[in-house]
């Protein structure tokens, strides 16, 4: 026998599956199933604010065009990656095995970049980096299936190494954390240095993170160099340049810095950064249309001004448009879609850039001034400047 | 290096040993005295340079402002946070094993990372010196050294020498130290020990706010400065050898001399020398410079 309200239950259960059954029918019938993007960002720690710059960059370009790439609706899987690469590979893993992502989206941290190049290559997923600089992601490691939005680090090091030896310097200290973007970066910088006639004299750094830099401001001062060359970012950033202010330093040894040393610092490090130049692909002040109208929407979709790593995410997202457009929406066709991005002028509101044979961005470098919390466009540093993807068999 | 240079290097490397010793002093008293693993200590210590930043503005609306209200306001807040803290979790601990402490006092760094993201964001912010102290004093013809750095050095020797005179020489220092030996015999003289370590615990946590906000000028603010303050805290106080407050400010200026001689004459090295004489201080005194009692 059975019980009424057994009946009921079961009944209701027919019913919901029927209705169920129902509601998916014309999501079938639209034929092209979601794109599915995994976003592997940082959305704790240090990177938390990039991370979600990058993705609201790029949800902002796909809500331009109106929630769909290639024909296909974007739906989003995001994992928090805590800039950790100790936890990448299995993160990416889970991504590309579990929840079957068409197209991985990151990361910020060079080290966690690296574990998801390396897992792109193995299972030829498409992979777009939109910020870490390492010069290996678009160097040994480059594929067909991987791309990046951003930059290398050589390339702000060797832009702003042009542009010191043409200022006459012809003595230069770098300091840096010595890790692979403070190393790479300083070896542009070299490169182009030594190229223009100077001498890097001394190559000062520390260990990652530590920040006590009194000991090489007090080297600094007795090498008594014609300019100084740096690279810091984040918290590290605003500490030296306060440091290197308050050592009196700043009024006889100018300094020069990749653009990450003033870049989301400004206002943490107040009148001592006004003044400095350092080099980057974008700037506050660029004020081109293309621009101008990102800058807007932006604005009024977030509450917030943007910065350099929403322009990338944005450019992801636009890189990643262009080769759905190619293939109709069909992802699989892996070469088509490399070929498309490859061919592709991507009209970034950074200025427009193509991409390099191992899939880095060939684009313009700025030189910035710090004034009024601003990096000021002073002048290009280094036009189309392309990284030279040393060690790529491609 | 000439003497002018090595002169003003030893005075980098003295200054910088203070600035350890202030920040590490916390971390002497609950892990050296009370004998509580406290990995949160990083966070109490960025709690602090978080509070010298959004404190300022609003005790500038409402007391009109000043470098040392701020400080005042920071500490009465620092001492409520380490009574209730103590009074909701720490209290069971002290009877448990290092692990179960390790656990707590780690999940205590999440919240509080988590806490702080949510109230001030995770952006990197600069607190500015108070103005009488934001000036610089020339050094020689080649750099300045800024006053406030001087100021953050006195702060240290004065703190010491504090914590020393109270635990070496008052009848209070005493209960304490009686306490982390035998708590039950303290108790059974009559003290109230509960209240006591409730106290020092507070003070531990007002201390390690104490240098975060001291600190934050010259250190700047940012997500994730604790736990790179957390690591070098414990060498101090391993060093010093636990609980002794004379061993931990030796040790601090130790490890200033190494870590700015190591920076400057062995660059390649520099990452792992302050280690190196750990363990070569551990391998001839296993207990640490001096063993407290």
């Amino acid at each position: 026998m059975m019980s009424p309200s057994r009946r009921t239950l079961i009944s209701t259960a027919i019913a919901t599956l029927a209705l169920s059954a129902l509601s998916t029918l014309p999501a079938l019938a639209q034929g092209l199933p979601k794109l599915k993007v995994g976003l592997m960002l940082p959305y704790t720690g240090t990177y938390a604010a990039l991370g979600n710059a990058i993705e609201n960059g790029f949800r902002l370009h796909v809500a331009e065009q109106g929630g769909k790439l290639g024909g296909r609706e974007v739906e989003y899987v995001k994992v928090d990656d805590e800039s950790d690469p100790s936890k990448a590979t299995d993160n990416v893993n889970k991504l590309v095995k579990r929840d079957n992502v068409d197209v991985l989206v990151g990361s910020v941290h060079s080290g966690v970049a690296m574990a998801m190049a390396k897992v792109a290559k193995d299972t030829g997923t498409i992979l777009i980096v939109p910020n870490a600089g390492a010069d290996a992601v678009t160097g040994a490691m480059c594929a067909p299936n991987i791309f990046r939005s951003s930059f290398s680090n050589w390339q702000p090091g060797y832009a702003m190494g042009e542009v010191v030896a043409k200022k006459g310097h012809k003595k230069v200290v770098t300091i840096t954390w010595k890790y692979a973007a403070g190393d790479e970066s300083v070896k542009g910088f070299k490169e182009s240095f030594e190229k223009g006639g100077g001498t890097v004299v001394k190559e000062l750094n520390l260990p990652f993170p530590n920040v006590e830099f009194q000991a090489l401001l007090t080297e600094i001062a007795a090498a008594k160099p014609d300019a100084v060359f740096t690279f810091f970012a984040g918290g590290g950033a605003v500490k030296f340049v306060k440091d290197y202010a308050a050592a009196g330093l700043k009024k006889t040894i100018p300094l020069y810095g990749s653009g990450f040393l003033t870049d989301g610092t400004l206002d943490a490090q107040g009148a001592d950064a006004n003044g400095l130049f350092t080099a980057l692909h974008y700037a506050d002040s660029l004020n081109t249309p293309r621009d101008n109208a990102f800058r807007l929407a932006y604005a009024k979709t977030y509450k917030l001004q943007p910065d350099v790593y929403a322009v990338q995410g944005y450019d992801a997202a636009q890189m990643l448009g262009i080769g759905m457009a190619a293939v109709k929406g069909d992802i699989s066709k892996k070469a088509e879609f490399s070929a498309a991005v490859e061919k592709a002028k991507i009209d970034s509101p950074r200025g427009a850039f193509t991409l390099s044979k191992a899939h880095n961005p060939v684009q313009d470098f700025y030189l910035r001034q710090v004034g009024d919390k601003e990096n000021k466009l002073v002048s290009i540093a280094s036009k189309a400047l392309a990284d030279p993807a040393r060690g790529c068999k491609m | 290096m000439d003497f002018t240079t090595f002169l003003i290097q030893c005075l980098n490397a003295l200054q910088y040993g203070l600035l350890l010793f202030l920040v590490a002093s916390g971390l002497t008293l609950i892990f050296g005295i009370m004998g509580v693993i406290n990995l949160a200590h990083g966070s109490f210590y960025m709690i602090g340079a978080y509070m010298a930043y959004a404190l300022a503005p609003i005790v500038g609306s409402t007391f009109g402002g000043g470098f040392f209200a701020t400080l005042a306001v920071g500490l009465v807040l620092a001492v409520l946070l380490g009574y209730v803290l103590e009074w909701a979790f720490f209290s069971f601990l002290y009877e448990r094993d290092h692990l179960q402490q390790v656990l707590m006092t780690y999940g205590l760094i999440l919240v509080f990372e988590e806490l702080r993201s949510l109230l001030v964001g995770d952006d990197v912010h600069g607190v500015q010196a108070p103005d009488f102290l934001a000036g610089t004093l020339p050094l020689g013809e080649l750099m300045t050294y800024p006053v406030y750095r001087l100021f953050i050095s006195g702060v240290c020797l004065v703190l010491a020498l504090a914590m020393y005179f109270v635990f070496t020489r008052t009848r209070l220092g005493m209960m304490i130290r009686a306490g982390s030996t035998n708590r039950e015999m303290v108790q059974s003289l009559g003290i109230d020990i509960k209240f006591l370590y409730r106290v020092v615990f507070a003070a531990g946590v007002a201390i390690a706010v104490f240098a975060g906000m001291i600190a934050a000028p010259v250190s700047s603010v940012y997500p994730g400065m604790g736990n790179t303050v957390l690591i070098i805290c414990f060498v101090v106080v391993v060093i010093g050898g636990i609980g002794s407050i004379r061993g931990a400010l030796l040790a601090a200026l130790l490890i200033g001399v190494v870590d700015t001689f190591g920076k400057v004459l062995l660059p390649q090295a520099s990452g792992v020398l302050v280690y190196v004489l750990m363990a070569l201080i551990l391998l001839w005194k296993p207990d640490g410079l001096f063993k407290a009692g």
